[in-house]
């Protein structure tokens, strides 16, 4: 009894493990139960119960309600459906002018305002599309087919690569100074000379589209939520899903209600890249002083004064980290997107990887990748730039950049019209190297995938099988063993234990919703891949993080390595597994516990950086040698903070499990991929993305009590 | 007298959710702990005081006594709960938000703790800020914010930004910026607290500089009773939101109302603070040879007087001589009445 008052929860945790395993025990395997669950579809299968809600017949699997709970959500999926059509085809008709058949027609709002989002959208990105690689559909656009066959000089003939590269340089150069320059100048002739300039640009466009007006969205929606706790009420819990959310997921509706193309995939850009410039918006404003703000409203300010004078100016760093957010969020999006048919690199990476072609999917991401690190190493050094002082410069001073850039323009252009006189007979490569005809390293790569395969096969596949059978299959058994209502205990005991009621609640609630959807097995599955790659991950992270930061340089190293990885648009990740590991389970996990393992080692040297220097000293005063002060002093003391990475590590890791899909896993992320070539894939893509983003939110909310508590109880904030 | 710049009648904050209603249950009558029970803070308790042309009222009070509320009341940072305020016999709770800004682009100034300057702009800009806000031209702002930087000499430093200045030169900046619309009531919320005691001595001085010249109406709010001293024509010392005493520096180290005024005035030394008209007796008997003047503080002239063995003559500006001072009056009311030496 002494014991039991002395660890109060040690023995609530072994109560409700005593329980959980307990309800193990005694919900036995139904006979009939097989690891496929009956789904809503319609195939009838005499075995299967069903219900009518709605409207809407579900059928199912029926099993003791212990193990499985039976899908009364299943009506879900088909419910969005039904509601996307009905508001697509028939919801509230307006009479529209047919241009082609001089005649009204009758059309449902809402697509004709899809209709109208995308022309717009189709027309910002044929715009720089281009500027950047010339064409005529923008003219067309202002005036006629007929038009531009009467005035064939109307065409715009695009940018030379020369002065697409030079601007790029000289961008950099004004923002950060002469290393990124180098940088930005390499990686514009490397993408050239490779033939990788046609792709480039178009994902460039793509991008130039969908993160100006992500930022514009997203900076007023954070103002908005700023001034009103309304409006910040009710976006909150969109924000959280959103941020969890696969990015598959959110493809399947865009195809429904923005139809295939660029368009689409700018679209839904948007949608993903809101939420981080919401958040880091609000944020911003959050930090201003209230004493600038007071200042401001002293100075005579009215609100709009105050909003652009004085928080917005104030706010810029973190706003512009927004920025920097969304145009990652815009790259990896640029190659997911290719699903929904958006050109460039994002399309060759995803149409070499099915054909197996690794060498030209790297070539392909390592383009983007480039233009990705690029892009936010711009955005960064444009947050971090402090203004000059320009109010006695020159006129030649203040607008060098300007002049110079001029000047470049017209030894592009001359350097292009040279070009046609040097390279009569075949293309003009100073202006466009065109794709597949620069130096291709493909077949290098490729041969050197066969190499490793023939080598080093016997050992892979000895590894692979090993893992395979000895590890991830029992794992994944024991997975699907616990019975529903086990399950729930334990998530929702553990919710109670750390969080209290309202924990408890909360975690219940996003349970049951996985519980209740068709796809209790799949979820699981899902929880499996993603804990191993989480384990593992978080015992890299934390040796890596804990050993380099023993040294000041190595984990300042360490930590711009992260930030390189991090750019990486998340698909990239699975070019260089797929070449050693072939189309399997492992490939899907290294590429997980590579992604996740970023996370994990960043947050550990954040962590054990921000023990505070004073107790550092304390504690060598006392005595302590270095594992000690390691294990007694930095390791509690980071420990909070290590958890949020723990957290960054699972929304890491069921990323890359849900995009592990396309090289073929049985989990969540599966479906998704088949709905997305279903017709009436919508309702389940948007139900299966939710119930991914649950299980994050379901750790999210435990770690975050479990931090929130513990920092209290430190003392720090 | 002609009417007060600034007046206040029975103004009250209470923060919370049904602060108001509890205010009119109350009757005038609040009682913080009750309050405080019903999820609400009292800031301000039924302040009521008037500041005339010319005048600084420094507020002072330790953090929390509900100094800066009352400040932001004053100026409608915050709308105080319950009570009237008038700005030159405006009433400021009925001014709309036109009118209110129209108030603070042309009459008031306030100077911040932690400076609070715009990080993205020069100091010259900041200083112009205000008036660009009310819409002077580019030009005519910056060449009055250039007689602003030269007013608290920073000359040289016009371009420079906020972050490349001292703590002492960015609340320079911060005071330019406050005066730039050439306002007649002046607010000073803390504005020496950040800096370093010696940096803050400067600004002390220069601050008393600068309103010789100026000659603005000014709430000046502190938490150091020293510095309350040294710049007040009148101190209020605030507790839990109550106005304690509200008087002349000297009448409130000479006379502390309540024991926590006490508090303060006990460490004071008085010869750095009282006048010897604060002092002094009116019998004119008895005189030596020695005079001196009414305005002179204790400690410059308690030497001359201590070697006295007559009473000295004390003479107000025209020499007529209006009353005695005696050196037994000098060490009792330098050593005298102390707790510790009683």
């Amino acid at each position: 009894m002494e014991i039991l008052k002395k660890y109060p929860k040690t023995f609530q945790w072994l109560f409700l493990l005593i329980v959980f395993f307990a309800l193990c025990f005694a919900v036995d395997v139904p006979e009939t139960y097989k690891f496929i669950r009956g789904q809503a579809e319609f195939v009838k299968d005499p075995n299967q119960s069903s219900y009518v809600f709605l409207g809407k017949e579900v059928r199912y699997y029926a099993f003791d309600v212990f193990w499985r709970l039976p899908p009364l959500l299943g009506w879900l999926p088909i419910w969005i459906n039904d509601s996307l059509f009905f508001l697509m085809n028939e919801w509230m008709p307006i009479e529209v002018w047919n241009e082609d058949t001089q005649e009204f027609k009758s059309r449902p709002i809402v697509l004709q305002i899809s209709r109208n989002l995308t022309a717009f959208m189709t027309f910002l990105i044929e715009l720089i599309r281009e500027i950047l690689l010339g064409g005529l559909e923008t003219i067309v656009a202002f005036t006629s087919w007929d038009w531009i066959d009467k005035n064939p000089w109307a065409e715009l003939p695009g940018l030379p690569w020369t002065i697409v590269a030079a601007g790029a340089a000289l961008l950099s150069y004004k923002l950060s100074g002469k290393g990124l320059a180098l940088f930005a100048g390499l990686t514009m002739v490397y993408i050239s000379l490779f033939g990788q300039w046609k792709p480039s640009m178009q994902t460039l466009s793509f991008i130039l589209v969908a993160a100006p007006l992500s930022f514009i969205f997203g900076l007023g929606l954070g103002i908005a939520a700023f001034k009103s706790k309304r409006v910040e009420k009710a976006l909150y819990p969109i924000l959280l899903v959103m941020q969890t959310m696969p990015q598959y997921a959110v493809l399947v509706p865009a195809l429904v209600l923005f139809g295939v193309g660029d368009h689409a995939a700018v679209i839904i850009t948007m949608v993903v890249a809101i939420p981080p410039m919401i958040l880091l918006t609000l944020l911003g404003l959050r930090a201003v002083p209230p004493e600038v703000i007071e200042a401001g409203r002293m100075s005579g300010c009215n609100n709009f004064q105050l909003m652009f004078k004085v928080l917005i100016p104030t706010a810029r760093r973190d706003i512009l980290i927004g920025v920097n957010q969304v145009i990652m969020v815009c790259f990896s999006m640029a190659v997911i997107s290719a699903f929904i048919g958006a050109k460039g690199l994002g399309f060759n990476l995803l149409l070499a990887l099915n054909q197996l072609n690794i060498g030209l999917a790297l070539e392909a991401g390592l383009c983007i990748s480039l233009i990705a690190i690029l892009l936010d190493k711009m955005s960064l050094a444009w947050a971090n730039k402090q203004t000059d002082y320009f109010g006695n410069l020159t006129f030649f001073q203040r607008n060098k950049n300007l002049l110079f850039f001029g000047v470049i323009f017209i030894i592009g252009i001359i350097l292009s019209y040279i070009g046609t006189f040097l390279f009569k007979d075949t293309f003009n490569y100073l202006f466009e190297v065109p794709h597949n005809k620069g130096i291709s390293t493909a077949d290098f790569w490729n041969k050197g995938v066969d190499w490793i395969f023939e080598t080093f096969f016997v050992y892979i596949k000895a590894f692979n099988t090993w893992l395979i059978q000895d590890v991830l299959q029992p794992m994944r058994a024991l997975y699907l063993r616990m019975p529903a209502i086990a399950t729930i205990v334990l998530v929702v005991g553990a919710g109670y234990l750390i969080g209290g009621l309202r924990s408890a609640l909360v975690v219940c609630a996003l349970t049951l919703f996985i519980a209740f959807s068709p796809w209790w097995d799949r979820a699981l599955v899902t929880a499996y891949m993603a804990t191993f790659g989480v384990i593992v991950s978080c015992i890299i992270g934390f040796t890596v993080g804990t050993l380099c930061f023993q040294n000041k340089h190595s984990a300042n190293f360490m930590l711009g390595v992260c930030d390189i990885f991090q750019t990486f648009p998340s698909f990239v990740y699975l070019i260089p597994v797929m070449m050693l590991f072939g189309i399997t389970d492992t490939s899907v996990l290294i590429a997980v516990i590579v992604y996740a393992t970023i996370p994990a080692t960043r947050y550990t040297i954040e962590g054990l950086r921000s023990v505070p220097a004073g107790l550092h000293d304390a504690a060598t005063m006392s005595g302590v040698n270095k594992f000690q002060r390691l294990t007694k002093i930095e390791f509690p003391l980071a420990f909070p903070h290590m958890m949020l990475g723990i957290n960054q590590t699972i929304v890491f890791a069921l990323f890359m499990v849900i995009i592990g899909a396309f090289i073929g896993t049985e989990d969540l992320g599966q479906y998704i991929l088949k709905a997305l070539s279903d017709k009436k894939g919508a309702g389940i893509g948007l139900t299966l993305g939710i119930c991914v983003a649950f299980i994050a939110l379901i750790f999210d909310n435990l770690i975050r009590a479990y931090v929130q508590k513990r920092k209290k109880h430190l003392g720090i904030d | 007298m002609s009417e007060p710049v600034i007046k206040c009648e029975n103004v009250y904050k209470i923060f919370g959710a049904n602060a108001q209603k509890m205010l009119q249950d109350s009757n005038g009558n609040v009682d913080a702990k009750t309050f405080q029970e019903n999820g609400c803070i009292v800031g301000v308790n039924n302040a009521s005081f008037e500041v005339s042309k010319g005048e600084m009222l420094v507020v002072m009070g330790l953090s929390g006594s509900g100094k800066s509320t009352l400040l932001r009341c004053i100026s409608r940072l915050t709308d105080a709960t319950g009570g009237k305020i008038f700005i030159e016999g405006q009433d400021l709770l009925q001014l709309n938000n036109k009118d209110l800004i129209d108030l603070r682009r042309n009459k008031m100034g306030m100077v911040f703790q932690s400076f609070a300057l715009l990080p993205h702009k020069t100091v010259v800009e900041n200083i112009a800020f205000p008036l660009q806000i009310k819409g002077v031209k580019t030009e005519n702002s910056i060449s009055k914010a250039m007689d602003m930087v030269k007013l608290v000499g920073l000359d040289g430093r016009e371009n420079y930004f906020p972050r490349e200045l001292s703590g002492g030169q960015q609340q320079r900046v911060g005071i330019a910026r406050s005066l730039a619309v050439e306002p007649d009531i002046w607010f000073l919320d803390e504005p020496f607290s950040a800096l370093d005691p010696l940096i803050r001595k400067e600004m002390q001085d220069e601050f008393l500089r600068l309103q010789e010249k100026l000659q603005k109406t000014i709430m000046f709010i502190t938490h150091d009773f020293d510095e309350a001293l040294k710049l007040a024509d009148r101190i209020a010392i605030m507790k839990d939101g109550i106005i304690e005493q509200l008087d002349t520096p000297a009448n409130i180290v000479l006379n502390p109302a309540t024991e926590y005024v006490r508090k303060f005035t006990e460490e004071v030394p008085r010869e750095k603070v009282l006048l010897i008209k604060d002092v002094m007796d009116v019998s004119k008997d008895n005189l030596g040879d020695l005079k001196v003047s009414k305005d002179e503080i204790i400690e410059n002239v308690a030497e001359k007087i201590l070697t006295q063995e007559k009473t000295v003559a004390v003479i107000d500006n025209n020499n007529k001589i209006i009353g005695s001072i005696n050196p037994t009056k000098i060490i009792n009311t330098v050593f005298g009445g102390r707790k510790n030496n009683n």
